[in-house]
Parts: C-alpha cells; sequence; structure tokens
C-alpha cells in the first residue's frame, strides 16, 4: 500500500513543483497607479484611469499582452491630495521593486512631492502634460519624464495659433493670461512673457484666487481691457465660472483659449451654451472614431472586462487621455523589450531606459490603431518631452472639434528656460548632471 | 466713474450669493449654538439631488419637491442619528460631529448622483440686461438681479419666522439653553429636526443659485469659504445680518480686487492680483477688533 502511494505523492509534488514553476515564468509586468476616483476632481480620474486600465486589459486580451508578458496593475486612491499621493506611492513601491511600468499621478502636486524619491528608487514618473517641466533636461532628472507637451510650450503653442489666425503678426495686439493664482497657473507665465518680447503683443496678467468660482471682478478688468485674445489658465470649477462670467459680459467665447486642463466634456458641459465656440488646447484628440478606442469597446467591454461603470465616457477627452497614456507606457515596455530580452518584465530603470528612448512614428501609431490620437514622440537624454505638440480644439455645444493640425511651440524659445532651470535644481540639491553625448 | 459703479453693483450682486450661503450657518446657529460646518456639503448635496432627479426624468419642480424632500428627511436623520445624542453636551462636541457630517455628505452624495460636473438649467440666462448696457454701459446680469430678489423674499420670511412664530421662538430659546428649554417642555428633538429641515431648504435654494451659475459639482462645498467672513461680519445669529454682511464682503473685495493691486505693483514691483480669495478674511479680523459679536450679533454677557 505505502509503495503505491509514494509513486503516486512524488508524482503529485513534481506537478505541484513544475505548476509553480509555470506560475513563476509567466512573466507580469506591474504598473503602480496612485490615482484619484473620489474627491473634488473625482470625475476627471474616473475617465482617465479608465480609459488607461482599458487599455492595458485590451493588450492583455488582444496580444496576450506584450510579447507574452501579461500587463498588471494596482490602483491606490490619492484623492488629489499630495499627502495620500505619497503614502500610496510608498505602498505601491515595494510590489514595483520587480517590476515598473511609468507611474502616473495626474497630479502636478504630487509629482513634485514624489520627484526625488522615485529617483532614488530607481521608479520612472510620467507627467504628461503636467508636472514639473523642467524635467524635459533629463541630465538632472533621469527619473522623470513630462512627456508629449508641457506647460510652457503649449503657452507657446496657443500663441502660434492665434499669430496665425492674425495672419502671422500679433505687433500691437493685447493678449490677457487669466491664471489660477497656484504654482500650476504660474507655470506659463515665463513662456507667456518670452512670447510678449518676441511677437511685440501686449500682456496682460490677470490671477483668480483658489478656487476660482467668483471672478466678477477679473471679467469687469477684462472688459475694461478689451483684449483681443484671452489665454485661459483654468482648474475645476474656475474654467465653467470662466465662460460664464465671460458671457455675462460679453466677451466672445471664440476669443478665448485654454490650456488642456480646461479642454475637457468636464470643464464645459457644465456651463451649458456658454461654452459654444471656446478653444482649448489639447494632446490627444476626443471621439470614437480612433481605431483603437473603438476596438477597446469592442474587445474590452464586449468580454465585460472593461473598467467603467458610465460606458458613455469612451471616447471623451479624459478617457483618450487615459488610453494615450497608456499606449506610450505599453510602448516603452514594448521598446525596453528590445533591448532587455523579448518576453521579459522590465524594472524601473530598465523602463525608465525605454521612455527616454521613445520613437513613436506616426506609422507606429497607425500600426496599433492610435493615428491622430496623439503625436509622433522621440524622446532622448536632454528631452524627455519628445514632442512639444498640441491640437486646439473647439466645443460646438455638443462635442469638441479639432481646428488645427498638430502645433508645436517654439522650442528655440521655450527649451533654454527649462535647461535653465533645470541648472538651477542640480545646483541647488548637488546634483552632477549626466552627460547626454555619452547616453544610449 | 463708471467702471467704479459698475464693480460696486457687480460686488453688491456677489454678495448677495454669499448671503444665500450664510443665511443657512444662521439658521443652524441660531437654534443650537452650533457652527454647522456641513452646510457647503448640504448645499452640494442639495444642487446634486435637483440635477439627479432632473436626470431620472423629473421636471424641474418637481426635481426641486424631491431634492426638499430629500433635505427634510436628512435634516431628520442628522437629528435622530447625531444629535440627539449629544444634547447638553459642549458646542465643540456638536461641532466636530457637523465636521463628521461634511465628510459623509461628501463621500455619499456623489455615490448616489454620480461625481462629474453638470448644468442646472433654471431657465434664466446669466447675460446682462440690454438696458443697462446701452445706457449705462454697466454689466448687469440678470441672473443676479433674480439671485437678490430671492434672497429678499428668503430674507424676509425667515425673519418673520424667527420673530412672530411659536417655533421661531422656541428655537431662540433652545439656542440660550438647551436645559432650561427642555426644563419649560419645548421638544427639543422637534424644534432640531424643524431647523435643520429649514436649513435644507436654505442650502437647496442656495445649491441650485449656485449651481445655475457655475455648474452643480464638488466645488459647491467650497461656497461655505465664501459664507465665513460674512458671517463674521454680520453677526452669527443674525439673518438680516447675514444680508448686510454679504454686501460689504462682496463690494469690498471686488473693489479690492480691482484697485488694490495696481497700487501695490507700483510699490513694489510683481503682481499682486488674485487677493479676493484672503481679503474678506482680513477684512473680518480687523472688524473682529472692534466688534467681536459681529454687526447683529447678541452681545453675549456671563454673570460671574
Amino acid at each position: 500500500m505505502i509503495k503505491s502511494i509514494k509513486p503516486a505523492l512524488t508524482a503529485v509534488a513534481l506537478s505541484v513543483a513544475m505548476l509553480s514553476q509555470g506560475a513563476v515564468a509567466a512573466e507580469e509586468q506591474f504598473f503602480p497607479i496612485p490615482g484619484y476616483r473620489v474627491g473634488p476632481y473625482g470625475a476627471n480620474g474616473q475617465s482617465f484611469y479608465g480609459g488607461f486600465i482599458d487599455y492595458l486589459t485590451y493588450v492583455n486580451l488582444k496580444e496576450k499582452g506584450v510579447n507574452g508578458v501579461t500587463l498588471t496593475h494596482e490602483e491606490c486612491e490619492t484623492e488629489y491630495n499630495n499627502a495620500k499621493g505619497v503614502e500610496c506611492y510608498e505602498r505601491l513601491k515595494s510590489k514595483a521593486a520587480k517590476s515598473a511600468g511609468p507611474i502616473h499621478t495626474m497630479s502636478t502636486g504630487i509629482s513634485y512631492a514624489l520627484i526625488d524619491k522615485s529617483a532614488q528608487d530607481k521608479l520612472p514618473l510620467a507627467m504628461m502634460g503636467y508636472g514639473r517641466t523642467d524635467a524635459v533636461d533629463g541630465s538632472v532628472f533621469p527619473y522623470a519624464f513630462p512627456l508629449v507637451t508641457t506647460y510652457q510650450m503649449q503657452a507657446s503653442a496657443i500663441v502660434k495659433f492665434i499669430k496665425e489666425k492674425n495672419g502671422g503678426n500679433l505687433a500691437g495686439k493685447k493678449i490677457v493670461y487669466l491664471y489660477h493664482d497656484s504654482a500650476y497657473g504660474k507655470e506659463a507665465i515665463i513662456a507667456m512673457e518670452a512670447e510678449a518680447s518676441l511677437n511685440k503683443f501686449q500682456l496682460v496678467q490677470i490671477p483668480v484666487a483658489h478656487p476660482g468660482n467668483e471672478q466678477g471682478a477679473q471679467w469687469l478688468k477684462i472688459r475694461q481691457e478689451k483684449p483681443d485674445f484671452v489665454v485661459f489658465w483654468g482648474w475645476g470649477v474656475m474654467n465653467q465660472t470662466a465662460l460664464k462670467a465671460a458671457q455675462k459680459v460679453g466677451y466672445p467665447r471664440d476669443k478665448m483659449i485654454g490650456s488642456w486642463w480646461t479642454g475637457s466634456e468636464e470643464d464645459v458641459v457644465p456651463a451649458g451654451d456658454a461654452a459654444k465656440g471656446y478653444m482649448a488646447a489639447t494632446w490627444n484628440v476626443a471621439g470614437k472614431d480612433v481605431p483603437v478606442i473603438a476596438d477597446i469597446e469592442k474587445v474590452v467591454y464586449g468580454a465585460g472586462k472593461g473598467n467603467l461603470q458610465d460606458k458613455s465616457k469612451i471616447g471623451t477627452i479624459l478617457y483618450n487621455r487615459g488610453v494615450s497614456a497608456a499606449v506610450l507606457s505599453v510602448e516603452a515596455i514594448r521598446k525596453g523589450q528590445e533591448k532587455y530580452g523579448k518576453g521579459k518584465a522590465l524594472n524601473g530603470e530598465q523602463t525608465r531606459w525605454a521612455l527616454e528612448n521613445l520613437d513613436i512614428t506616426d506609422a507606429r501609431l497607425k500600426a496599433i490603431g492610435a493615428t491622430n490620437l496623439l503625436p509622433q514622440i522621440k524622446t532622448s537624454c536632454d528631452n524627455h518631452e519628445g514632442s512639444g505638440k498640441v491640437k486646439i480644439q473647439q466645443w460646438d455645444g455638443a462635442k469638441w472639434v479639432p481646428v488645427s493640425d498638430w502645433i508645436e511651440g517654439n522650442k528655440a524659445l521655450i527649451h533654454p528656460l527649462f535647461q535653465a532651470s533645470a541648472k538651477q535644481y542640480a545646483k541647488e540639491k548637488g546634483i552632477t548632471p549626466r552627460d547626454c553625448s555619452k547616453e544610449k | 466713474m463708471n467702471f467704479f459703479f459698475e464693480v460696486l453693483i457687480g460686488g453688491l450682486l456677489s454678495g448677495v450669493m454669499y448671503a444665500l450661503v450664510a443665511l443657512g450657518f444662521v439658521m443652524i446657529y441660531k437654534a443650537s449654538g452650533v457652527f454647522n460646518f456641513a452646510q457647503g456639503a448640504m448645499v452640494y448635496l442639495a444642487a446634486l439631488s435637483v440635477v439627479g432627479c432632473m436626470e431620472k426624468g423629473a421636471p424641474l419642480w418637481l426635481a426641486i419637491i424631491l431634492a426638499f424632500a430629500i433635505m427634510t428627511a436628512f435634516g431628520i436623520a442628522t437629528e435622530k442619528f447625531v444629535l440627539r445624542k449629544l444634547v447638553n453636551q459642549p458646542p465643540i462636541a456638536l461641532f466636530m460631529a457637523t465636521i463628521g457630517l461634511a465628510f459623509f455628505i461628501e463621500g455619499l452624495a456623489p455615490m448616489i448622483f454620480g461625481s462629474e460636473p453638470r448644468a442646472l438649467d433654471i431657465g434664466i440666462v446669466d447675460e446682462p440686461i440690454a438696458w443697462f448696457l446701452d445706457e449705462w454701459n454697466m454689466v448687469i446680469s440678470k441672473f443676479d438681479l433674480v439671485a437678490a430678489a430671492v434672497a429678499s423674499v428668503l430674507v424676509a420670511t425667515l425673519a418673520l419666522f424667527f420673530q412672530y412664530t411659536r417655533v421661531g421662538r422656541a428655537l431662540r430659546a433652545v439656542a440660550d439653553d438647551h436645559q432650561a428649554a427642555l426644563s419649560i417642555g419645548i421638544p427639543l428633538q422637534n424644534i432640531w429636526a424643524i431647523v435643520w429641515g429649514v436649513a435644507g431648504f436654505v442650502a437647496l435654494v442656495a445649491g441650485m443659485m449656485w449651481g445655475a451659475r457655475n455648474g452643480v459639482q464638488f466645488a459647491l462645498t467650497f461656497t461655505a469659504l465664501k459664507a465665513l467672513p460674512v458671517l463674521i461680519l454680520g453677526g452669527f445669529t443674525s439673518v438680516p445680518g447675514a444680508i448686510v454682511g454679504g454686501l460689504i464682503i462682496g463690494a469690498s473685495e471686488k473693489l479690492a480686487e480691482i484697485y488694490i493691486p495696481p497700487v501695490m505693483q507700483d510699490l513694489f514691483g510683481g503682481n499682486f492680483g488674485g487677493i479676493e480669495g484672503w481679503f474678506p478674511y482680513v477684512l473680518a479680523l480687523l472688524f473682529l477688533l472692534v466688534r467681536p459679536e459681529g454687526l447683529f450679533g447678541e452681545k453675549h454677557i456671563d454673570r460671574v
């Protein structure tokens, strides 16, 4: 009896060992997500992180992950609060020790709080369109990536758009810069001042105190100033209040152009008809006619694995932005696997290299069904932004309609500002910048 | 000079909007001697209830009635589950309870009705009145005038209610001393349920006006920040004080925002705009030094 049990037990033990070995061999690429779905800006986070996670699921379902590596994630709720953001990062970082995709916090404040920590822990921080913008200079900030565009390049691109609308000349014109009186709102001032000096237009700066739910005085001042355009750097309730106040003083909405934080459906729908004609910059387009967005709905939601409870959010600006962020993150994993081994998960250090060597062309975007969803991007050690392009879109009362092609900000004017700021930061922190000519 | 009056009138009308929120605080304070930290959250809940009911297919009038029912039920539940246990406790205990209540509402309301910002159309367009624009070149909004009219009616009704009704007198007795009021047979529980219901109604009016103006969203909870200096100035126990305080704060912050920054810029250089966030608080603090009980507040004298 004992003799007959022994081989059976051995077989079971061997099978268990093989199964567990198999489980170890199945590679998983982990994405730590300190995000937000509740609190004051929860609605924005729901669409963004919904889109992000849906794309990870899509790649898993459609291609069985990246070269066989399954994409996994864990969310931690930050409520857009800096302290909670740091707490979430600390909680997730142990899980990210073996494999880590880029970390997207969707918060400038949390990004600032994590810049030094993430570099120490060798975990790459993605700050697409926000964050510490002088991190464009990767020689000083190896682990921080303000990918696609920055506040300053965006402001410069908006000025370029206005200039084109004015027959290529802004001399003698007056532009009001209406901004949220915070670090975010003040970031673009340096770019607006540089553009004003270059293009010889008059710049009038008008700050709005947080939260911006009362702007009567500011708009009466704008009415008195009679500007040719208002460049608008709002946030949250400030956006709808500004659109309503513009209506109240009779300022034309099609002369107002906002940053990408002012250009989602959530920013304009509550303002009703007051938002019609208003324009905003964006680094991704809205709509379901982008092939990958339509396919996500078919594949992921068809399989009952969608992340959103409210499917009507699919195709909105913020949902598509989440997908765009995931596209870049997954493409970085692919790029990293080319160097470190196909079918292997990347650790934070390897993902950092991949983010610094991205080269996503229009052909590649077409291949993954993301044509025109976002601009081409090519990063390097001295350019962690990789694009600097935005489109201008206009709200027609029901949807955002692109009214320009991709517009690149004035790199020659703006990037030296980043380099100067990064140099100052390196001096303060005692950092020796990397020699980018030796990085590959 | 025309511009000065335009800013002044605009400020006074904004002040009425602040007063609408401040009135809710006054209601609770008058009846229980407690500063209701949850008033901003109640404004949010009320406005969200209206748009939530409208999304389910209810017309505006029905949505308002349903939202009022929700706010009344909320008031009764607050009395039953939170306040009843705290009778005769120090005011700080009641204040702490309202802090908890604020966080509870801020979490629960979007869970029920959704957190995305939404428009609330009450049929009044926020556009300038053509006559003022043509004759005086002044921007005076139709919406702001309606808000002023609504606030006036509300204040008159509440003032009459407190002064001349049995319930109103009972409310004031309860505010003075819970135990003494109970000892002469005033039903404290009923009184508190009524006052929280009325505060819910005031929150509903404020929520609808602010929601129609800026959209219904979480930021409605921030309207409480605008009401605080109004209360300090007008007094925590005075209904007319809330209106007068609102007018003073509204007008002064707008005038300050326009006229102080250029002077500061000339003197010190740099950009000094965006002062309306803190200016009303400085004004209220200065006022506290002169008249701690506020313009219309009751002078509190303790005999030892």
